[in-house]
């Protein structure tokens, strides 16, 4: 581990009665980057000075984390028996997610529907702008390198890592979010699930399934 | 760096771009926060969406004001962005981009 070298020499640093007064590191301990130090410091800096209280931040951070995939899946699953809430995601989507609970915050979302002929997958080439309102943080692998240049070149060999296999006379649409638009895929109901619940159908709904880069299977599949 | 080199629309926003008009991207590498990825800078794509007005992020990242830029969603092949593109001539990636990176051709 990088931090090992550090730790050596701080021990000699230490009178050698002390050796031993202190736990060891734990192998967990966080190393904190140039720029998570500052953004550490700015924190503090903007408490200390009153512009915004810890339990706000804290606040802010349970929120953040308390927002899933299952607020998306609840947003497709009403798609895929509500055929006039489909019409509303597809023509005003701020608007119909709004509705069931989750409105979007300073972005406007756009659904795109996968069919027969068709099928999206979502990236942001740029950064790691993603609907976060209806999946919560983006996974790690959405935000790097490799999947973000990969995806708008090679898309359909991206998409096989995951194990989607694209039949070519299926045209793959990459969404590259560069702007104020957040997308999310309503991936295609699969077949033999007609009869099921909108709850029932929600929990099939995976997180990949709303970015693109899988389908959603029906149970036991 | 002139932040104002960035801004190089002086007139106010019009909808001028409707779906279906084919338009080449600027193919130009200013200084700044550019929402352009280089990668279809000088590409002709179709344009398939018109948003309206949003602010400029070329501006809003230094805290300027300016006029909005219409926001449109581009349509490009993926044949015409890479020489060696792999799949079907039919692919697609789907980009946002701003009026004053569009050229109408």
């Amino acid at each position: 581990m990088p931090h090992d070298h550090h730790d050596h020499d701080h021990d000699h640093e230490h009178d050698h009665a002390h050796e031993h007064a202190h736990a060891p590191p734990q192998p967990d301990d966080k190393v904190h980057s140039y720029y998570q130090m500052l953004g550490v410091a700015l924190k503090e800096l903007l408490v200390e000075k009153g512009v915004v209280t810890a339990d706000e931040v804290r606040a802010a951070i349970e929120k953040r984390d308390q927002t899933t995939p299952a607020h998306g899946a609840k947003v497709v699953a009403k798609s895929w028996v509500d055929p006039l809430f489909r019409i509303k995601l597809l023509m005003n989507a701020n608007q119909a997610v709004a509705e069931l609970g989750f409105p979007m915050t300073t972005t406007q979302l756009v659904a795109v529907e996968n069919d027969e002929s068709v099928h999206h997958v979502v990236v942001c080439t740029l950064c790691s702008c993603y609907p976060r309102e209806l999946l919560g943080l983006p996974p790690a692998w959405y935000k790097s390198r490799a999947y973000r240049a990969r995806i708008v070149s090679e898309p359909r060999a991206v998409l096989a890592e995951f194990g989607t296999h694209l039949p070519d006379d299926v045209e793959v649409r990459v969404h590259d979010s560069t702007a104020d638009m957040r997308y999310l895929v309503i991936p295609r109901q699969p077949a033999g699930t007609e009869g099921m619940s909108e709850v029932e159908l929600a929990a099939l709904i995976t997180r990949d399934s709303m970015i693109g880069v899988s389908d959603v299977s029906a149970p036991g599949a | 760096m002139s932040v104002a080199s960035v801004v190089t629309r002086n007139d106010p926003w019009t909808i001028d771009l409707a779906p279906g008009d084919l338009v080449r991207v600027r193919d130009d590498y200013p200084p700044g926060h550019i929402r352009t990825p280089v990668y279809v800078r000088g590409k002709v794509g179709r344009v398939t969406r018109c948003f309206g007005p949003f602010g400029n992020p070329e501006l809003l990242a230094y805290r300027l004001t300016g006029p909005k830029e219409e926001l449109y969603e581009v349509r490009f092949l993926q044949r015409d962005l890479w020489d060696d593109y792999a799949g079907p001539d039919k692919d697609t990636v789907d980009l946002d981009l701003y009026r004053h990176w569009l050229e109408k051709i």
